[in-house]
């Protein structure tokens, strides 16, 4: 036995968990800077048998922690992919487009108030996990969303954070495999990251879902995207919010050409979320399965519900989806006032330049009808 | 990033012999540890060559060339396919693998800009 266990345990874990997130620097540190906590909690372990056990557990408790809900959104992401991701400042202000300055003060403001906070690194049980666990899969998916449909700049996907958000789920399923949702997270990113070689065209324009060479899709991630949902629909007793996205997403996998797409499940599926996790957008993406399920007008009722919701104000989705819905009942003159409005909202300069272009051919068609 | 490891084990694989349950154990306790970093996306082991069929194509002529093949060294027993971030990463992975002998291959997939 070494003279001092409690040390040696921490020395031992740290390298286990080195090997488990790969970057020597990172846990040291966060074991350092976040983690004093545990090295008292563990002074008093049986080292033997404690290490494995507390490995996970240790993993588990940083994501915990790093995506505590007393934290901002902005601070849990960039926490979550300084500490767990083994991102540098600045990769992670190069993800997100804002100076290194923010991220690092992100950072160190939000280690001030997990201390000031006295956050225990633990492992929440209980009903708090489940509140906990909401926290960190909606940190991770939003940094997934952010590398698939950047919300700024001049790339339309940022692969790399797919890939960090992705690892991170994978990590998280293998260390809460019984969690349900977890899987279902997973699934809902591996299946929609299958379709990132296909997002892009030859001069890397945006090719939306429908029009997308489905042959491009990446199989391999569909298939890990389905084993994926597969857990998380036997291990549910009713699927929760990701779970069911991902069912979603799993309708389009399945269909070997955009014609072939089951709407009326996809429907169904969307009626099940808007139950679960109601949100504007949410009933926004329903209006656009219940159009191709039950033609333009059932989906431009929804829409038009829509446009007074105040959080889609500003939301360049919306005039998108309504411009489509129009432009398919042949109002091309309202249509294209909706693509120049979508185009004049988005921040991201492909995307405008794709909105920019549908307003175009709506104009065209406006003078040829 | 997405890299293929690819496993050339000299002799070994192509006698088809079972590896000892001593390998087996060891091996799988490095592949759960790979599994649980989320590095793993997929693994397969490969019939020694004595299964296996080449194709030469020559303009328009096709050549069937049955195994075994003669040049051992070379012959690729078995893969991954990892996600890591970098070569050095998977490099890093690989070093700490229980092997005793042959050539590993790490070799980066070919995707579009950035990925």
């Amino acid at each position: 036995m070494p003279e001092k266990p409690g040390a040696w345990l921490m020395g031992t874990a740290k390298h286990r968990a080195i090997d488990l997130i790969r970057r020597r620097q990172t846990l040291e540190r966060k074991h350092e800077e976040i983690g004093r906590d545990i090295e008292r909690a563990q002074e008093s372990t049986d080292p033997d048998a404690a290490i494995d056990e507390h490995i996970g557990d240790d993993l588990l408790g940083l994501i915990f922690m790093a995506c505590h809900p007393v934290l901002s959104k902005d601070a849990r992401v960039a926490l979550t992919l300084r500490v767990l991701g083994g991102l540098t400042t600045e990769e992670i202000a190069r993800g997100f487009l804002v100076p290194v300055a923010t991220i690092a003060q992100r950072i160190v403001r939000a280690k001030r108030t997990l201390t000031e906070a006295h956050i225990r690194f633990e492992v929440p049980r209980g009903a708090e996990r489940e509140a906990r666990l909401a926290s960190v899969l909606e940190v991770i998916y939003l940094i997934f969303n952010e590398g698939y449909s950047a919300t700024a700049g001049e790339d339309w996907v940022r692969p790399a954070l797919c890939e960090d958000a992705l690892r991170l789920g994978r990590i998280l399923a293998e260390l809460a495999p019984t969690e349900p949702e977890v899987h279902g997270l997973v699934a809902l990113m591996e299946i929609q990251a299958s379709r990132l070689r296909a997002r892009l065209g030859p001069s890397g324009e945006p090719v939306l879902l429908l029009d997308q060479d489905r042959s491009r899709w990446d199989r391999l991630l569909i298939r890990r995207g389905l084993g994926a949902l597969d857990r998380a629909e036997r291990l549910a007793k009713a699927m929760g919010p990701y779970a069911l996205q991902a069912a979603i997403a799993a309708c389009h996998a399945r269909s070997a050409t955009a014609a072939e797409t089951d709407w009326p499940r996809i429907v169904a599926l969307y009626d099940a979320v808007a139950e679960l996790a109601p949100s504007p957008v949410i009933e926004l993406n329903r209006a656009v399965a219940v159009g191709m399920a039950f033609g333009p007008a059932a989906g431009l009722d929804l829409v038009d519900a829509l446009v007074s919701a105040p959080s889609l104000k500003a939301y360049h989705l919306l005039p998108a989806v309504r411009g489509d819905l129009l432009r398919k009942l042949g109002r091309s003159a309202e249509a294209r006032a909706e693509f120049e409005r979508a185009a004049s909202l988005t921040e991201n300069v492909v995307e405008r330049k794709l909105l920019q272009r549908r307003a175009a051919e709506c104009g065209a068609e406006e003078m040829a009808g | 990033m997405r890299v293929l490891v690819l496993a050339k084990e000299d002799h070994q694989s192509e006698a088809a012999k079972p590896p000892t349950p001593e390998t087996m154990a060891e091996f799988q306790k490095f592949n759960e540890e790979l599994v649980k970093a989320g590095v793993v996306l997929g693994d397969g082991r490969l019939y020694p060559s004595s299964q296996a069929k080449r194709l030469r194509f020559d303009g328009k002529k096709r050549t069937v060339i049955d195994g075994p093949f003669a040049e051992t060294k070379e012959l690729v027993a078995g893969y991954w396919l990892w996600q890591v971030r970098s070569i050095d990463e998977a490099l890093e992975w690989l070093k700490r693998a229980p092997f005793n002998a042959g050539t590993y291959e790490i070799r980066q997939i070919f995707e579009f800009e950035g990925m």
